[in-house]
């Protein structure tokens, strides 16, 4: 008997259907990875099993029962209990505060006896936990353990980890593995959602992919080989139509070399990374979200500081190399350097929601001029040209940006740091959540500003858009470059297996 | 000798008030509301307490110990009780900023306090000439007649009326709640992490209306022992002054834990009246009375360079808690 | 296909965040709730009363706007008005300062001790120039400090600037003890002779109305036609993107306070050198606080701003009159500024958030991952 199923679970957000029909099933005693690309809908469809979203369509059985989970709560009361990526912990408390916050079993609070508890479940399944240790002196992977704990000591048999291993080292992740088959051993059913190849194959019974939303199979790991699970995951190539030039002339505009990062948890979110941008050429840049992309192109623009590497820029006017590496977003500028970014998050970053398009086309050039006043004028006429030349869909340029539609949003973003003329220009998943339409304005601005002679980069997710919009594809993964390919003669299987891989070597393109 | 018993004697009684206040405040803003409008209730929590109080010595004949107390108390605690729940209807139920909403409280209960401590007697068209609860005082200021024998001693440790014990009972339960309790774990969670709360499945507004509320009236029996004991059942308009004030500054500087408040409380209540006791020249006594605030300025100070994690204010105070937000 | 199954569970309604709010509704939603703040504030007056309400709003007008009482009405305006312009680019810059108090205080403070010290050393017009610079440099400094505490370290800023008022008042004591040996608790206008403002058109108060009409101006065009205004309501509305453009966060946040500190200090000249010509530590008299809430009801717009405080103003005036000729205490005014500020805090939520009521089967938010 099947310990959970799904029966042609559906969720739609407006007019977004983010799982469809989907079904799927786990026994006692099994490990299920479910594989899929960012945005294929694991997590929507694991949040409806732990009572975060409720389904629109389609039944939920646990141990064949049909039932009704609308809480997190209801899902403790089933025992299912989810490892969120984003740790729910309260950083001032203790491992064990943590993990008895919010039981109320009625019986009298104890914490020496629930640290006892938890000293026992850490035994049976060789954690390694301090319960009085507070979480804001914990590595990632201690909080992790922390809430695998949590779940545990409430007594769940089914289990999700939602990109467990994103955060952790390989032995860590080796590690977490022992202790998912020790759990496995003893009967409990555990849903591991990845999108690494090997962990795949090394840790789980099963295997179920999901593609945009659309359930597509279920196989056992045992019969199957990670070339057949690429291609499930990343489908048949769809031609889309982009038009993509040949390069003229191609210099190295940006060079980075043996760039290294490490984050305030101590990961090192960018390993060794080495490439060049060259003129009049997209680099795409490829790989799961969170491997290092979003941290790369902050680097370059000067809003982290990297540990060590160089970022080198060579200016199109007069030759000469400059070292952008620890400047600021203004010594940049001041350096002469014609730098744009189209950060991923366009309202917490890239534009201010609540001010108009006016005021933020003036946001990276308000400081212009020695006059202590705002001169609104060039920003007003470049609203104005924006918006009749994008075609964005607003009363006037006096409307806050946040009022505007997400297509509409993200034109007036890249408008703006198109306007700047930049020579290197950087866009983080520029068409996330775009229409088809909106999406083709901003593949042609792109193709555009490269015609021109700028070096574009493109963080993007669609593998089928990166494969004909880009002359040369970077793959990153665990921020790794585990490849950089052609995207003229490159494949979407051979991205994909790059995307996967946990560790390669820098080829350089 | 004698001198430094009276010392202490007198700085107890100007600290339970704030005690009282601080222990109040704490557990608010445990629970992640930062409720300036403390000063306000302890006004308000004082003169509803008169009025009751005012009520029964005016019309019976026979004043009842026990009564006297417990009608003054009631009152005073409903008083509270209904000035903090607007404030949790405002800022946790409709989610309104909680600096404007608690000055705006503050306002309102000085207001009120103010407005019926000088007005009672002309709206209820009484004959007395003053608002002085004298009769009801004495009961609230009975001590064991055991104190006066133990000389100092007993002027130290058994000379009060039952309102200072009180005020330390409330702090050691309100520590141990915070601290051992199930209950003040989630207490403590809601005020850090409200969203990891709610995941937990614990329900975050009515932690948040039910700390607040207590707090709420705890602070206000801190304005009712002002009035009934400290100033002998006599009301005087403003004789409450600043303390409200102060006693959100001791929260600050006994960082957030009751226990410790109960001697923060009693050395601020030093600090107090310390220039009635030491020889210092007028002109200075203005700068002894700075040294509360300067302290507190030093400590919030220090905790914020040192960051020390336990020592920080509750992580999500003075923020409002939406769901959707997340 | 399988049924879609019922919510068991589903609460009656579901709150929203509304991400647009017409102009209309917003001051509709607004103009309801004054409203009915002044009919429940007409109730408790005749409660305390027992006067017809007719006569008690009629009161209420003669106090604020009567005959002799108008230049008092627009003069306590001007100072409120001072006072809440001074806090509002620190509060665009979410930075919650609510040591107004202390900043109005410490610049009364400096312009008495130059008025004392300097009196009738120095011409009167030179002594007025030094009181001016001392008063902005001392209420500057007094918003720095909390400033540059939070700039660098964080130091939480509410708590901070709320204990710095405290040091200021006993600041004065301090002073009115050095400057008054008989022990008076307040340093009047025999010890403070010189340096007084002078009378424009033969009435009092002209210059400081005058000068606070300056100040708005100046404060509108820098909040919303300059460069560092500009970067306050980046800063306030977004650290990350601050962080994006590359502005200095530290340095914008210590220079708004200082202007912040700096203006209080002003009102605190207009105080002492335009009106009292006397010093004592309740000088400012709530308006720290007071100043807050007009600010925010005005949503910190300085235009606005002149009708928020306008209405608490009126109220406060017209109240005293109530309470004079009903020989009730004058702290009834605080009793009906805090009724109209309740529901004023209240209507925001229905500006802000929509109540979908779930039998219309609401449509799913869709929240962040």
């Amino acid at each position: 008997m099947n310990a959970l199923e799904l029966r042609n679970v559906t969720k739609r957000f407006g007019e977004v259907v983010a799982n469809n029909k989907v079904n799927l099933s786990v026994e006692a005693g099994e490990i299920l990875a479910i594989l899929g690309e960012n945005g294929s809908g694991k997590t929507t469809l694991m949040n409806m099993i732990s009572g975060i979203y409720y389904p629109d369509e389609g039944e939920i059985f646990v141990n064949g029962e049909p039932v009704t989970i609308s809480s997190p709560k209801d899902a403790f009361d089933y025992k299912i209990g989810m490892i969120h990526q984003h740790f729910k912990l309260v950083d001032v408390f203790t491992a064990t505060e943590n993990i008895v916050l919010g039981i109320d079993d009625g019986k009298h609070f104890n914490l020496k006896e629930a640290a006892k508890k938890t000293a026992e479940i850490s035994e049976k399944y060789g954690f390694d936990i301090d319960p009085k240790k507070k979480v804001y002196t914990m590595s990632v992977s201690e909080k992790q353990t922390v809430e695998i704990v949590k779940v545990l000591y409430r007594g769940a048999d089914i289990l999700i980890l939602d990109e467990p291993t994103a955060v952790l080292t390989p032995q860590e992740t080796e590690k977490l593995f022992n202790v998912l088959r020790k759990m496995k051993e003893d009967g409990k059913s555990i849903i591991i959602i990845t999108h690494k190849m090997h962990e795949v194959l090394s840790v789980s019974d099963r295997v179920a992919i999901l593609r945009r939303g659309e359930y597509i199979n279920t196989v056992k790991t045992s019969e199957t080989n990670e070339a057949e699970l690429t291609e499930m995951m990343v489908g048949k190539k769809i031609s889309l139509n982009i038009n993509r030039s040949e390069p003229v002339d191609p210099v190295d505009r940006l060079v980075v070399k043996d760039l290294n990062l490490i984050n305030s948890d101590g990961v090192k979110v960018l390993n060794d990374i080495n490439f060049a941008a060259r003129s009049g050429e997209i680099l795409g840049i490829a790989g799961i979200a969170g491997s290092g992309q979003r941290e790369l192109l902050e680097s370059i623009a000067g809003l982290i500081s990297p540990n060590s590497g160089e970022i080198s820029y060579n200016d199109p006017k007069t030759e000469e190399i400059v070292n952008l590496r620890e400047k600021t977003p203004v010594q940049i500028r001041d350096l002469g350097v014609r730098l744009s970014f189209v950060p991923e998050d366009r309202l917490g970053m890239g534009l201010v929601g609540n001010m108009d398009i006016v005021d933020n086309m003036m946001l990276r050039s308000y400081k212009k001029g020695n006059s202590i006043f705002l001169d609104r004028q060039p920003p007003k006429d470049l609203a104005e040209t924006i918006i009749e030349d994008l075609e964005v869909v607003t009363p006037g340029p006096t409307t806050p940006v946040r009022r505007l539609s997400g297509g509409n949003v993200q034109k007036v973003l890249v408008g703006r740091e198109i306007a700047a003329a930049p020579t290197v220009l950087m866009a983080a998943y520029p068409v996330r959540g775009l229409d088809i339409n909106s999406s083709y304005t901003i593949y042609n601005l792109l193709n555009e500003q490269k015609e021109n002679g700028v070096a574009v980069i493109f963080v993007g997710e669609d593998l089928d858009v990166l494969l004909e919009l880009c002359d040369r594809i970077l793959v990153i993964g665990s921020g790794r470059v585990t490849g950089i390919v052609d995207g003229r003669t490159t494949t979407k299987e051979e991205v994909g297996l790059l995307m996967t891989k946990m560790d390669g070597g820098n080829e350089n393109g | 000798m004698e001198m430094i018993a009276q010392f202490i004697y007198r700085s107890i009684l100007q600290g339970t008030p704030l005690l009282y206040g601080a222990t109040g405040e704490i557990l608010t803003e445990k629970s992640g509301n930062l409720n300036l409008g403390i000063p306000g209730i302890m006004y308000v929590g004082a003169i509803s307490g008169v009025i009751g109080g005012f009520f029964y010595q005016t019309n019976s004949d026979y004043i009842d110990p026990f009564l006297a107390v417990l009608i003054p108390l009631l009152c005073c605690l409903l008083g509270s009780l209904l000035v903090s729940l607007l404030y949790c209807f405002l800022t946790v139920t409709l989610r309104a900023n909680q600096n404007v909403t608690g000055l705006a409280i503050t306002t309102f209960g000085v207001g009120f306090g103010n407005f019926f401590g000088g007005s009672l007697i002309k709206i209820l068209d009484s004959d007395v000439p003053y608002l002085a609860l004298v009769k009801i005082a004495k009961a609230y200021k009975t001590t064991p007649d055991f104190a006066s024998d133990l000389g100092p001693i007993g002027t130290i440790f058994f000379s009060y009326g039952f309102m200072v014990y009180l005020a330390i009972i409330i702090a050691v339960i309100a520590s141990v709640v915070l601290k051992r309790t199930k209950v003040g774990l989630h207490l403590r969670a809601v005020g850090e992490n409200p969203a990891t709360a709610d995941a937990a499945g614990i329900n975050v507004n009515r932690y948040k209306y039910v700390a607040t509320c207590l707090g709420g009236m705890i602070a206000g029996l801190g304005g009712l022992f002002y009035v009934m004991d400290y100033s002998n059942g006599i009301w005087s308009n403003n004789g409450f002054g600043d303390r409200g004030w102060l006693a959100i500054a001791i929260v600050i500087f006994v960082i957030w834990k009751p226990s410790l408040a109960i001697p923060g409380s009693y050395f601020f209540g030093a600090l107090y009246i310390l220039f009635n006791y030491i020889n210092v020249p007028m002109t200075y006594i203005p700068i002894i009375q700075m040294l509360p605030y300067v302290v507190t300025i030093f400590v919030l100070v220090a905790t914020s360079v040192r960051k020390k994690r336990e020592n920080q204010p509750p992580q999500a105070l003075g923020l409002s808690y939406f769901r959707e937000e997340r | 296909m399988a049924k879609v199954k019922q919510h068991t569970r589903e609460p009656l309604f579901h709150i929203t965040k509304r991400t647009e709010v017409p102009l209309k509704s917003s001051v509709l939603v607004r103009t309801i709730a004054i409203v009915l703040a002044l009919i429940v504030c007409g109730i408790v007056t005749k409660l305390f009363t027992g006067d017809n309400p007719i006569s008690i709003y009629k009161t209420i007008i003669h106090g604020a706007i009567g005959s002799g009482r108008f230049l008092v009405t627009i003069h306590e305006l001007a100072l409120l008005l001072c006072v809440s312009l001074a806090v509002t680019p620190a509060f665009r810059m979410k930075f919650w300062n609510i040591g107004a108090e202390g900043q109005v205080l410490i610049g009364c403070l400096s312009t008495a001790m130059c008025m004392f010290y300097l009196g009738g050393k120095v011409p009167e017009g030179l002594l007025i120039l030094i009181m001016t610079c001392m008063a902005i440099l001392a209420g500057a400094i007094w918003g720095v400090i909390p400033a540059f505490f939070k700039a660098n370290w964080g130091t939480n800023e509410t708590l901070f600037t709320l204990m710095m008022n405290y040091v200021a008042i006993q600041l004065i004591e301090y002073f009115l003890k050095i400057a008054d040996k008989s022990g008076s608790n307040v340093v009047g206008p025999n010890l403070l002779s010189h340096g007084w403002f002078p009378r424009l058109f033969g009435q009092n108060y002209i210059l400081n109305i005058l000068i606070v009409v300056v100040i708005t101006v100046l404060i509108y065009i820098y909040l919303n036609f300059t460069k560092h205004g500009y970067e306050i309501s980046v800063v306030g509305e977004s650290e990350n993107t601050a962080r994006y453009i590359g502005i200095n966060v530290k340095k914008v946040v210590i220079r708004t306070m200082a202007l912040s500190g700096a203006i209080c200090g002003i009102a605190g000249l207009l105080l002492v050198g335009g009106s009292s010509h006397s010093i004592d530590s309740n000088l400012a008299d709530g308006r720290g606080f007071t100043a807050i809430m007009v600010s925010w009801l005005a949503k910190f717009n300085p235009i606005t701003m002149v009708l928020t405080a306008l209405l608490i103003v009126f109220l406060e005036r017209g109240a005293d009159e109530v309470s004079s000729m009903f020989g009730l205490n004058a702290d009834f005014a605080e009793i009906l500024t805090g009724i109209i500020l309740f529901f004023i805090i209240g209507c925001e939520f229905f500006i802000n958030y929509k109540i979908n009521f779930t039998h219309k089967k609401t449509e799913e938010v869709k929240e962040g991952k």
